[in-house]
C-alpha cells in the first residue's frame, strides 16, 4: 500500500519528497527493486527447471522394472545353449518346427531364409517361438523408491514373470531394426537413416551454402537482385519446416519420381518416397541457415588480407580460394555443424515426404525407403501403452546424445581455430 | 603548352609502364567461378519460387473444384474432407490458441530471463547460464512433443485439473511446451537487444538517483524495444509453423472450439497427418493441404516482413 502511494506517477509533476517521506520513499523503491529481481531471476529458473524436468522424464521413462513372461523356455528349445550361440540353420530348424507351416512360407516368401542374415532368423525366433513378453514397466523413480510393491503386484498377478531391471537404451536397442514389439525394436535401420539423409543433405547444402555465401559477401555489388535475394534468404529461414515438407512432397516426390525413385537408373521397386527425395528436401531447408553462417564467418576475416592479396597481383577468385575461406574456416565448420543438427532433429518435412514409420530392414541405396530416428520417437510416442514410451523415450536419448555431440565439437572448434585478427 | 603536355604524360602513363593490360586479359576461369557462385547464391529465389508456385498450383485445382469455394473455406467452420466440407476456421482457430498459450508463457519469461542476464547478472553468470539456454534451443520439436504428451498433460494439468476435465490431448499442454521452447528464441533475441543499448544511457539514469530496477525497466527496456518487438514477432511466426508439439499434442481431428482443455488440431498438425497417410495425388485431400500450407505461408510471411518493419520503423540509433 505504502509503496503505490510512493510512486512518483501518481504524484504532480515536479513533487520532491520531503522530510521522513524521503527515507520511505527510498525504502518502497529498494522493495520494489528486489521483487522484481526476484521475478527476472525466476523466469529463468523456470526456464532451466523446465529443462531438467525435460531430461528427468526422459531417464525416467528409460529405465526400470519390467516383467517378462515367456510362451516358451528358450532352455527348452536349444538344450540349455544360448539362442545367440546357434547356427543360422539350427535357428530356422527351430522356427520350421514351432510355427504354422503357411506363416513359415509367408517369412520365406517376403525374403528366402537363404538370404535371411542370422540377426534376422534371430529376430523371427525370438519373436514367434520364445515370445518374451513383457506385461509390466515401471519407470525409474518407482522401481528405486517401491520395490516391494512394484514385486507384491507383479508375483500376484503375473505369476509366471520374471521381474528384471532393464534399460531400454542397450547394444540391441542400437543396432536391431524397427520392430512391432517393443522389446525387440530397435533403432539401428533409423540411425542408419538419418546418417544417408544427413549425407545427401549435406553433399548438397556444403558446397553450395559456402559458394552462396561466397557470391554474397564478396562478390555481388550492391544491386536490386543481390538485395533481393538478401532478403529472400532471410525470409527462407523463418519459412515453416513443414512448407518444405509440401515442396519436397510436390517437387521431389511427385514431379521428379522418375528421378527420386531411381526409375531413370532400373531401380523399379520404389516410389519417390526415399532417401533421396529426403535429403534434397532437407538440403533445401538447411540452405539459408548454411549461408547466414557462411556470410558471418567471411565477414569476420579482415579486409586487410584481402587488400594485401590483390596487391600482390590475386585474382578474385584466388583471393577468396587461398585467404578468405581458409580464414574463415573455423566459422563455416561450425555453421555446418549447426545445420546438421538442425537437419538431424527435423522431423515434420520428413513426415509429409513420407518416411515410412514401419521400415523392419536397412537402407542400402538413396532409392530406398527409410526411416529416421526423430520419425521413430514420434511414432512410438503416439502409440498407446508404457513400454512404445520407454522405447521412444530410449531413442531421445540417443538422439540428444548424438546432437549434445555435434555442439560440443562445434564449440571446441570454433575455440580452437579461432584467430585473433 | 607546358601544362598540356604533362597532362598528356600523366594520361598516357599507366599504359606506357604497363606494356600488356592486365585489366583486359580475358580470364575464362574467374567469369565461370562467378557464375556459379552467382548460381549457387540465387538457388533460394528457386526455393522461394518453387513454393509458391507449387502452393498456388495445387491450391488452384483445390479451390477450383465443384466441392470447395472461396467463400466457404473462409467463412464456415466445419473442416470434414470425407462429406467435402472445408471451412478452415477450426484448424485456424486452435493454430491462434495454441499459439497465443505459447506467447503467454515465453514473453513474459524470456523477456524477464532476458532483463536478467543483461542487467542484473554477472558476467561469469551470463557465461554459463546463456549456454544452458540454449541447449533448450536445441532439443528438436518432437522431444518437446513427447514431453507434452507424457509429462505436461498427466503430471502438470490433470494433477493440478483434475483427470477428468483435461483430455489426454489438449491445445493447453501443446501450447504450453511450445512457450518452454520458443522461450529461447525470445530470451536470446530480447538480451542482443538490451545489451546493444549504449552503457550512457544507464549511467545517465543511475546519476539522477535512479534503482536499478527503475533504470532496466524504464530506461533500457524502452530502448530496446524494437528488439523485443521483433523478438515477439518471430516468436509468433514458430509458434504458428511449429509441428510436432501439437501433433502429438494438440490431438488429431480438426474441432471447432475456443476450450484450450479439449483436443483440436492444428493447420501443421492437420497436414503432417494427412500427409502422412497414403493419399492419392488426385483426392481433395491431398490439394487441400496445399491450400492449409498456402494459408500457413502467408501469415509466416507476414509476421516475418513486419518484425522486420518493426526493427526499422522503432529502432533507436545511438551514437
Amino acid at each position: 500500500m505504502s509503496a503505490q502511494s510512493m510512486d512518483q506517477r501518481d504524484r504532480p509533476t515536479g513533487y520532491l519528497p520531503e522530510g521522513a517521506d524521503i527515507n520511505r520513499n527510498i525504502a518502497a523503491r529498494r522493495l520494489r527493486g528486489a521483487i522484481w529481481q526476484a521475478i527476472f531471476v525466476s523466469s529463468l529458473i523456470i526456464g532451466l527447471l523446465a529443462l531438467a524436468t525435460l531430461i528427468y522424464t526422459i531417464v525416467d521413462d528409460t529405465f526400470g522394472y519390467i516383467a517378462v513372461q515367456t510362451k516358451v523356455d528358450p532352455e527348452e528349445l536349444t538344450g540349455g545353449r544360448p539362442l545367440e550361440e546357434l547356427s543360422k540353420e539350427e535357428l530356422i530348424e527351430i522356427l520350421r518346427a514351432n510355427v504354422p507351416a503357411g506363416l513359415f512360407r509367408r517369412f520365406d516368401r517376403d525374403e528366402p531364409f537363404s538370404e535371411r542374415s542370422k540377426e534376422s532368423v534371430l529376430q523371427l525366433v525370438e519373436e514367434r517361438v520364445v515370445g518374451r513378453e513383457v506385461v509390466a514397466a515401471y519407470k525409474l523413480t518407482e522401481s528405486l523408491l517401491e520395490r516391494e510393491r512394484i514385486e507384491a503386484t507383479v508375483r500376484e498377478r503375473f505369476p509366471r514373470a520374471k521381474l528384471e531391471f532393464h534399460s531400454w537404451i542397450n547394444r540391441e536397442f542400437l543396432t536391431r531394426p524397427m520392430s512391432s514389439v517393443p522389446l525387440l525394436a530397435g533403432v539401428g535401420n533409423a540411425i542408419l537413416g538419418s546418417l544417408w539423409v544427413i549425407a545427401i543433405t549435406m553433399l548438397l547444402a556444403i558446397p553450395i551454402g559456402i559458394l552462396g555465401g561466397v557470391y554474397l559477401e564478396e562478390y555481388a555489388s550492391d544491386t536490386w537482385y543481390y538485395r533481393l535475394i538478401e532478403t529472400n534468404i532471410n525470409n527462407l529461414a523463418g519459412v515453416p519446416s513443414i512448407i518444405y515438407g509440401i515442396l519436397g512432397l510436390a517437387v521431389f516426390v511427385r514431379a521428379l519420381e522418375a528421378l527420386t525413385s531411381g526409375a531413370m537408373f532400373g531401380v523399379t521397386d520404389s516410389n519417390g518416397r526415399t532417401i533421396l527425395s529426403a535429403g534434397l528436401t532437407m538440403a533445401l531447408l538447411v540452405l539459408p541457415l548454411m549461408i547466414i553462417n557462411v556470410r558471418e564467418a567471411i565477414r569476420a576475416v579482415p579486409q586487410s588480407l584481402r587488400q594485401a592479396s590483390y596487391g600482390l597481383g590475386a585474382t578474385k577468385w584466388q583471393t577468396v580460394w587461398h585467404h578468405v575461406l581458409p580464414n574463415a574456416l573455423p566459422g563455416i565448420l561450425t555453421g555446418t555443424i549447426l545445420s546438421v543438427s538442425r537437419a538431424m532433429g527435423e522431423t515434420a518435412p520428413l513426415i509429409v515426404i513420407g518416411a515410412s514409420t514401419f521400415v523392419v530392414f536397412f537402407p542400402d541405396s538413396v532409392f530406398d525407403k527409410f526411416t529416421v530416428i526423430p520419425i521413430q520417437i514420434y511414432n512410438w510416442t503416439s502409440q498407446p501403452g508404457a513400454q512404445f514410451r520407454s522405447i521412444a523415450a530410449a531413442a531421445i536419448i540417443v538422439l540428444l546424445v548424438t546432437l549434445l555431440a555435434l555442439n560440443a565439437t562445434a564449440i571446441l572448434l570454433r575455440n580452437r581455430l579461432r584467430r585473433n585478427y | 603548352m607546358e601544362q598540356e603536355a604533362r597532362v598528356a604524360v600523366e594520361r598516357s602513363t599507366p599504359l606506357s609502364i604497363s606494356p600488356i593490360n592486365l585489366r583486359g586479359k580475358p580470364r575464362f576461369g574467374e567469369n565461370v567461378i562467378e557464375i556459379i557462385v552467382f548460381v549457387c547464391g540465387a538457388i533460394s529465389i528457386f526455393t522461394t519460387t518453387a513454393i509458391v508456385i507449387v502452393l498456388f498450383q495445387e491450391a488452384w485445382l483445390f479451390f477450383g473444384s465443384p466441392e470447395v469455394d472461396l467463400a466457404e473455406f473462409f467463412g464456415t467452420t466445419t473442416w470434414q474432407p470425407e462429406t467435402g466440407r472445408f471451412g478452415i476456421w477450426p484448424l485456424m482457430t486452435s493454430t491462434l490458441i495454441t499459439s497465443i498459450i505459447a506467447l503467454m508463457v515465453a514473453v513474459p519469461l524470456g523477456l524477464g530471463a532476458a532483463i536478467y542476464l543483461s542487467e542484473y547478472a554477472s558476467p561469469q553468470a551470463r557465461g554459463y547460464l546463456k549456454p544452458i539456454l540454449e541447449v533448450l534451443a536445441g532439443v528438436p520439436t518432437v522431444v518437446y512433443g513427447y514431453f507434452a504428451l507424457t509429462f505436461v498433460t498427466p503430471v502438470i494439468l490433470q494433477g493440478l485439473l483434475g483427470k477428468g476435465n483435461v483430455e489426454i490431448y489438449n491445445m493447453l499442454s501443446a501450447g504450453l511446451t511450445m512457450g518452454i521452447m520458443i522461450l529461447p528464441l525470445v530470451a536470446s533475441i530480447s538480451e542482443d537487444a538490451l545489451s546493444a543499448v549504449p552503457r550512457a544511457l544507464r549511467e545517465g539514469a543511475y546519476g539522477l538517483g535512479a534503482t536499478r530496477l527503475e533504470t532496466s525497466l524504464r530506461i533500457v527496456v524502452p530502448a530496446a524495444l524494437s528488439g523485443i518487438l521483433a523478438a515477439v514477432i518471430v516468436a509468433m511466426s514458430r509458434a504458428v509453423g511449429e509441428t510436432m508439439i501439437v501433433a502429438l499434442a494438440a490431438g488429431a481431428g480438426p474441432r471447432f472450439t475456443f476450450n484450450p482443455l479439449q483436443a483440436a488440431e492444428t493447420m501443421t498438425g492437420h497436414i503432417a497427418r494427412i500427409s502422412g497417410g497414403d493419399i492419392s495425388y488426385a483426392s481433395i485431400q491431398y490439394t487441400s493441404i496445399f491450400a492449409i500450407a498456402l494459408v500457413l505461408f502467408f501469415m509466416t510471411l507476414l509476421l516475418n516482413l513486419l518484425s522486420g518493419w518493426v526493427v526499422r520503423r522503432f529502432r533507436e540509433v545511438y551514437e
